[in-house]
Order: C-alpha cells, then structure tokens, then sequence
C-alpha cells in the first residue's frame, strides 16, 4: 500500500523525469571531449598495423631474402612473390606484389618476416587515386619503406622490449 | 513615399506587419536547429557543430543552401498534387498562428477576441499536413508515421485543450492580452502557481502536438526511418523542418503567454526590484520565457528515451485527461470562493 502512494506520488511530481534533467544539466557543463579532426589526433599504438612497407639495411640492400615465408602465412593470400638468383649470387625477389584490398592487416607477414623485411608502419593517413593502385609493388613497398624508416625503426625500438 | 502609400493602400501597414513578424520568426526559427545541435552536443560531451564561421554560426546559411541545391524527388508511385502542397498545407498554419500572439501590450497583429480558438484551430490544422504528406507519399513507412501522428496529435489535443479550458476559466476570457494582463500584479499572480498541474499536462500535450522527443513515434528513426516526411527531398523537407521549429516556439509563446505572464515583469510587485528592472521592454521579457521553454524542448530531447505508442496512448487517455478534468472542478470551485490573489 505504502509503496503504491510512492509510486504514485513519484510519478505524478514527475520525480525520474527532473532527476534526469538534472543529469543532462551537469553534462552541458562538462568538459568537452571531441577531438578536432584534422588539427589534432588521438595517439596511435607503435603497434599499430597501417600502411605495408619493405626495408632496407642502413647500406641500401633490400632486406628481402625471397624465403616466401610471408606468402605462406598470408591468412588472405595477398602476397604475391616470384624470385630469381641476382648477379652476386643472392636470391633475391623479382616481383613482390601484395594486394591491398585482400591485405586484412593482421600483421602475421611481419611475424613470418626472418629478416624484418615487410613490416606494417604506424601510419593510418594513406590512400589511393586510381584503379590498380591497390596492388602494391616491390618499388612502391620499399619506396614506403625509405620514407617511414624512421618511424619503422621506432615502433621496432619500442616494441622489442616486449619481445 | 511610403505615407503615400499608407494612405492609398491600408493593406500596405498590414504587409509590413506581417513581415515585421515573419522575418525575426523565420530567422530564429533558422537558428533554432543550429541551437538544437549545439546543445545536444553539449549534453553528450561534444563541441556541436563549429566550421562554418564562428561557433557554426553560419551552420543554417549552409544548410539552407544545400537544402535549395538539392534535386526534388516526386515519387512515381506518389499523388504528385496532395505530394507538392503537404509541405505547404504544414508550414502555413505553423506561421499563420502568430498573428494573434501579442508580443507586448498592445504590439499584435490582430487582436481577435477569440484568440485562443483561433490558435488552436491553427495549431490542429498542421495534422492535415502530415496526413496529406504521408497519405500522398504512397511509401508504408509514410503512411505509418502519419497515422502515428496523427493519432497522438488527436488524442493530446484533448488534453491541451483541457488544459486551456482552465485558463479560460479563470481568465473570463478568449482574448490573449486580456489573460495577461488578468496575470499582472507580480509573479504570484502568474497562472502558473495556481494550475500548475494543468501547465504540465499542457507542456507535455505540447511537446506531443509538435512531435518531439519523447514523443515523437510519429517520426521514429529506427522503426519507420523519418516518418511521414520520408519521401521528401530539398526544399520540401526544409518546409517540413521550418514547420516543426516554429510549432516548437510557438506552443512555447502560448505557455508563456497563458500560464507565465506573457510580457509581464517577473519583479513586478516587488519593491526594489521593480524600479531597477523597469526599463526593460515587455517584449524581451516574452522573449525570454520563451527562449527558455525552446530550450527546454530541446533540453527533453537530449535526456528523455522515446515512448513506446501504447503507453503514449495510456499517458494521454488515461492520465492527462483525467488531471485535467479533476483540476478544472476545482479551479470552478475557486472561482466560485473568489480565491485570492487569483480569482478576486
């Protein structure tokens, strides 16, 4: 019985519904949290799996060593190698194409990788223009790979202490 | 030039009129959208809208751009006459309505004696806009909110009108400056102190008559995507849009005017207070209620959850009506006593 007059009584002075305002109101006044876009950016993971890229030694041979341990794992079948002994005798990759619309970016290549060779860069901010664009060429890979060396090497100082 | 044209043309005075009200009308009701952004954001932590100009304050110039821009799509299947003028038949009586809200004493388009009918004849007319556009759009979903709304706006027109039926009472009157100025006399005379429960029945009637949250299944996103303006494109949308805000601050203007004093000064009656705030316009003192009660509306939708439509239909049968009523006996027993301060 009492506890219908509450009900009623709760009910009718509307007691939920201004509780509920008043939680809105103490929102209106809290900080802000969006995060401007373009100006700024939330931190990202040196574990963080962006764009594909292919590496060199600091003397400028490609690390890639053609042992298609990265095909094999390719969860996607994404990557693509055809190899070749070069001049100095070495194996060495003729073609190393990888899909990125099959890549899923699971990183696994990278695992696979004896060498470090392919590795995926902390970089989220890449795209594409035009058809074909997505299949990603040796030129390209190590063309990315030159351009993020740096940030690649950091992302790999920091995560080796997990290791 | 224009005594000229006064003295040739009455109607000249009365144009101007007219636009003396709809210009500020449509400009407020252009920026209440942006406002609505801006404070839901606000709720929910975020910035709102802040690239066009300053604080997104150029936000509807753009929109309103992009709406003109836009293709109007006439559905095949549609009845393309009750399709083209359903955004029309909404947004005229949404406008038409404010002719006889007085802004200041005296400061009124037109002063008709049954002011209160007219408004609530105007205010009922906007269903057959959402009617005609969900009947005519030939879509399920269309014609689903349309019914929705039209239901919901049928069955809280009761209790609105109820709730009104008290401040008639009460007031001895249809005519919107005699209730306010029946209000003056200082900030307990306002008719909210004594119906207090018949100003909640009101706003909430409100909030439903103009479809908005947490009441507005008529439009409900996630069961029937935009309800009866789903078919509408471009420009025809934005009537749909301009017709919503101006219902919005006009229910606001009549709860202003009806149950908290209109124009009147909230320190009228008190001393000091009363000299000190004396220079102020009655109208922005309207202005003010009213910004408030807008912000309310959008206040509600950020914090309240939708209704589900057969406890909306109980709310309103089962709850507000009988409020209503009880609280209209005993108004006429008030009256009867000659209650003071209210009824002397």
């Amino acid at each position: 019985m009492i506890q219908k007059v509450k009900m009623w009584a709760k009910s009718f002075t509307l007691f939920e519904l201004f509780k509920g305002l008043g939680i809105t109101w103490r929102n209106m006044w809290r900080k802000k949290i969006t995060v401007q876009y373009p100006e700024e950016e939330t931190p990202v993971s040196f574990r963080f799996r962006g764009v594909l890229a292919l590496r060199r030694y600091p003397n400028g041979e490609e690390r890639c060593i053609a042992c298609k341990l990265c095909e094999a794992v390719c969860p996607a079948l994404a990557i693509t190698i055809e190899s070749e002994p070069r001049a100095d005798g070495t194996r060495r990759t003729t073609r190393y194409d990888i899909d990125a619309f099959k890549c899923i970016n699971c990183g696994f290549c990278e695992e696979a990788c004896p060498v470090d060779s392919i590795v995926t860069v902390p970089e989220s901010h890449y795209h594409m223009e035009e058809r074909g664009e997505n299949i990603m060429t040796k030129e390209k890979l190590l063309a990315i790979g030159d351009m993020f060396e740096e940030k690649i090497a950091k992302a790999k100082k920091l995560d080796s202490e997990y290791r | 030039m224009i005594e000229l044209l006064v003295q040739a043309e009455p109607l000249f005075i009365d144009v101007l009129k007219i636009l003396a009200i709809l210009i500020p009308l449509l400009v407020c009701v252009a920026f209440l959208p942006l406002a609505e952004r801006k404070i839901l954001a606000y709720i929910q932590g975020r910035i709102g809208p802040n690239r066009v100009g300053p604080f997104g304050f150029f936000q509807p110039l753009a929109d309103a751009l992009k709406l003109l821009v836009k293709e109007l799509i006439l559905p095949a299947a549609s009845n393309k006459v009750l399709f083209s003028i359903a955004p029309i038949v909404t947004l005229a009586p949404a406008l038409a309505a404010w002719a006889v809200i007085p802004f200041d004493e005296g400061i009124v388009l037109a002063d008709v004696n049954a002011g209160l009918l007219y408004l609530f004849a105007m205010t009922s007319l906007g269903v057959y806009g959402m009617l005609i556009a969900g009947w005519s759009s030939n879509s399920k979903y269309a014609f689903f909110g349309a019914m929705r709304g039209a239901a919901q706006t049928v069955s809280y027109e009761i209790a609105m009108g109820f709730a009104l039926v008290g401040v008639v009472m009460s007031a001895d009157s249809l005519n919107l400056t005699t209730m306010v100025m029946k209000q003056s006399g200082g900030i307990w005379h306002w008719y909210v102190v004594p119906m207090l429960p018949l100003f909640v029945v009101y706003f909430i009637s409100a909030v439903a008559e103009t479809n908005r949250t947490p009441f507005d299944i008529a439009e409900c996103e996630a069961e029937i995507v935009a309800g009866y303006h789903v078919e509408y494109s471009g420009i025809a949308f934005a009537l749909f849009f301009l017709a919503e805000y101006a219902n919005i601050m006009l229910v606001s203007a009549i709860a202003v005017l009806l149950f908290w004093g209109g124009w009147l000064s909230p320190f009228q009656g008190i001393p000091l207070l009363e000299q000190t705030f004396s220079w102020v316009p009655g109208f922005c003192w309207f202005f003010a209620k009213t910004a408030f009660f807008v912000f309310v509306f959008i206040w509600m939708r950020g914090t309240f959850p939708r209704y589900r439509y057969d406890q909306l239909m109980r709310l309103g049968w089962k709850v507000l009506i009988p409020v209503t009523i009880v609280w209209i006996v005993l108004i006429g027993f008030a009256i009867e006593l000659h209650l003071p301060p209210w009824y002397v």
